[in-house]
């Protein structure tokens, strides 16, 4: 049994007009405990639609979603609201930190929803994870006076401060630049380990991407997985990414698509050939764009 | 439990982040709890200087007055009334007594001699009638023993006698056995322009007036201070004991004190809600109104309270909860400022005149101050909340 299992989830909402737009479209998914994935896709793909799903922030329209087992339709929003705060951490774009509040306070505040000694001890627990993250030594700082990394740590402790199961990531390096991100990203794939965490991570970023142990790629609703071969540094944009469907792989039961990641990509170039890992901040546009060849 | 506590802590941790709206809030909500505690106390001390002048002219309850008029030809002597009097006090085992007459005595001022309102009772009287002196004292049981009348008299005698009570003034009463009385204490004139007046013990009526002008003055009434469970059967008793006591005259014993005083309370309490039900209203409609506002800006923070899994409810609980924490810190506030000014503003003299037992601060005002702050931070927190609810998580996260 897995963590996650979503079977067929579809997702769509009424617009003013009368007309139903399907923002995910049979989404198959499972992930299972420690697991890491990445969902890679262009904006409006409905990638955060997806992760609210995941993060029982959202409900599916259509097909189950089940947690450990269990169809989450089952589930009261009491319950679902506690399993959302007992198992998952949410980690987003622009950090969403509480304004006013101290590192501290920020870290501490997913705890004032647990219960026993978890909600007792929350100080004490807060200031732990943020040594964790190496800010031990700026716990009363607000988060304006942090930098923009400094921020993302404080994040990452509040995600993971009551041990979540799941890790959800939004963009997580979104709003950092290349090296901080690279650094934010070590602290969460190693914190995650640690703590046995599923890390889903959605992103634009192919490093960040690459960093998962599966990759998906969301595109007009539709998840599709993919290998990301990374081979050599520098953006997809404008390098003609080819991607390739490659056989069923042992680890998934659909489709493969092997993106060839280098500055000579042809058809001729055939199967992929997984090269260097891309510095983090590569874009991966090229991975949506119609160089994407199914086979 | 621990979600109650939660939720507690999350407010107060709200309140403290947002120490402005609090303040905002605390200055209307507390203003309107001290008004309310304050006027729901003065009510209070209202009625107890309502209660205490209504005692100094009738008693305290239940004070019954006893008086027999001769009906027959044969009119019988002062002693036999005392006599009857004693008895049933003795019999019935009152423990605050008075024997009254009222009569006008012929001082011998230094202006002349001038005839002055009288009025002969027994020591017990005092307390009986709450009654207080401004200088000196009152009588005591020793007194009756003194060879020289002891005079409590008010400002006006005073005057008219030159002197002050802490010259201890003596003043000779005329008639036909004339003797030098002393005065012992003094009270304030009961009006302004009031003219002489004084008391004096029933013992000295009795030794220093000859009996031909005791009749003139009338027989003696008695008054008993009985408790109120029982006072319907010594009515009875008394009336009784009394027709048998003294032959031939017809016997009144009634109640002095006026057992309808709450037609008073009624009035007030009126006055106190309606001034009440103002205040509270615009103290709520301030909150409700900062509130809603911080709640609009607040959407995005909700949204996040969600993610660390704040249902629906919580969220609801929480928002309230933010109101009823600061307005239970108003109430405190206004609470505690409302036994300030109860302590420090003698509201007993504004209304009227001091009251003997001050009322302590009433613990009904706290609860009604406190409930009041309670139920209108539930209230004004109360639209926010439902507010906070409809937030639709995933807007608010990418708000």
């Amino acid at each position: 049994m897995s963590l996650l299992e979503l079977h067929g989830v579809t997702r769509s909402v009424r617009l003013p007009d009368d007309r139903i737009l399907e923002i995910l479209r049979g989404i198959d998914l499972t992930v299972d405990a420690g697991e890491h994935v990445s969902i890679v896709g262009r904006s409006g793909t409905g990638k955060s639609t997806l992760l609210n799903i995941l993060g029982l922030l959202d409900t599916p329209t259509a097909g189950d979603f089940l947690l450990d087992g269990v169809p989450i339709g089952r589930l009261s929003g009491r319950v679902r609201a506690r399993r959302r705060g007992a198992d998952f951490g949410f980690v987003f774009q622009q950090f969403n930190l509480l304004q006013a509040r101290t590192a501290l306070e920020n870290v501490a505040a997913p705890l004032l929803y647990a219960q026993g000694k978890q909600f007792w001890a929350r100080k004490r627990l807060a200031a732990e994870m943020l040594e964790r993250v190496g800010l031990g030594d700026r716990l009363d700082t607000m988060p304006e006076k942090l930098s923009g990394g400094e921020q993302q740590r404080v994040a990452i402790a509040r995600a993971l401060v009551r041990g979540p199961r799941v890790i959800l990531a939004d963009e997580p390096t979104g709003a950092l630049d290349v090296d901080t991100g690279g650094e934010v990203m070590d602290l969460l794939d190693t914190i995650a380990q640690e703590n046995g965490s599923a890390l889903i991570a959605i992103t634009h970023d192919l490093a960040v991407a690459s960093r998962a142990k599966r990759h998906f790629r969301l595109a007009e609703g539709v998840l599709t997985p993919i290998a990301i071969g990374a081979r050599s540094a520098g953006s997809l944009d404008g390098l003609g990414s080819r991607v390739e469907h490659v056989p069923d792989g042992e680890d998934h039961q659909a489709e493969h698509v092997a993106v060839t990641l280098g500055a000579v990509a042809s058809a001729s170039s055939a199967a992929a050939e997984p090269v260097g890992a891309p510095r983090p901040g590569t874009g991966v546009d090229g991975l949506f764009g119609d160089s994407v060849v199914a086979s | 439990m621990t979600g109650f506590f939660g939720a507690l802590a999350e407010a107060w941790d709200e309140l403290r982040v947002h120490k402005l709206r609090v303040l905002l809030a605390l200055i209307g909500v507390a203003v309107a709890v001290c008004a309310i505690t304050t006027i729901t106390a003065a009510g209070d001390m209202l009625r107890q200087v309502s209660a205490e002048a209504n005692e100094r002219w009738s008693g305290r309850p239940a004070t019954l007055s006893v008086s027999a008029y001769p009906t027959g030809q044969e009119i019988p002597g002062v002693e036999e009334y005392v006599a009857a009097y004693e008895d049933i006090t003795a019999r019935y085992e009152v423990e605050y007594s008075s024997m009254v007459m009222w009569s006008e005595t012929t001082f011998r001022f230094p202006g002349g001699t001038m005839p002055t309102q009288t009025n002969a009772v027994s020591a017990d009287w005092a307390t009986m009638h709450r009654f207080v002196v401004d200088g000196g004292r009152w009588f005591t049981e020793s007194d009756a023993d003194n060879l020289s009348p002891a005079l409590v008299v008010n400002q006006a005698f005073l005057d008219a006698l030159g002197q002050r009570i802490e010259d201890h003034p003596t003043i000779t009463i005329g008639g036909e056995n004339p003797v030098e009385a002393t005065v012992i204490g003094s009270y304030a004139n009961t009006w302004p322009g009031e003219p002489p007046a004084a008391y004096m013990l029933v013992e000295s009526k009795l030794r220093w007036s000859t009996p031909e002008s005791l009749m003139n003055t009338g027989p003696p009434s008695l008054e008993l201070w009985v408790p109120t469970d029982t006072v319907d059967a010594l009515t009875d008793a008394v009336r009784r004991d009394l027709s048998g006591a003294i032959a031939g005259a017809q016997v009144d014993v009634s109640r002095m004190d006026s057992p309808d005083m709450n037609m008073i309370d009624g009035a007030t309490k009126w006055v106190i809600l309606g001034v009440s039900a103002v205040a509270l209203l615009l103290g709520g409609l301030g909150l409700v109104n900062i509130a809603l506002v911080t709640v609009r800006y607040r959407i995005r923070e909700i949204g996040i309270r969600r993610s660390f899994g704040a249902s629906s409810g919580r969220v609801f609980f929480s928002v309230l909860m933010e109101s009823v924490v600061a307005t239970v810190v108003a109430g405190v506030v206004g609470v505690s400022l409302a036994i300030v000014i109860l302590h420090n503003v003698p509201l007993d003299t504004m209304m009227g005149s001091p009251v003997q037992d001050r009322p302590g601060f009433p613990v009904s005002a706290a609860v009604t101050g406190m409930v009041a702050a309670v139920s209108v931070g539930a209230l004004a927190g109360l639209i926010p909340a439902l507010v906070a609810v409809r937030v639709k998580v995933i807007d608010a996260i990418r708000y």
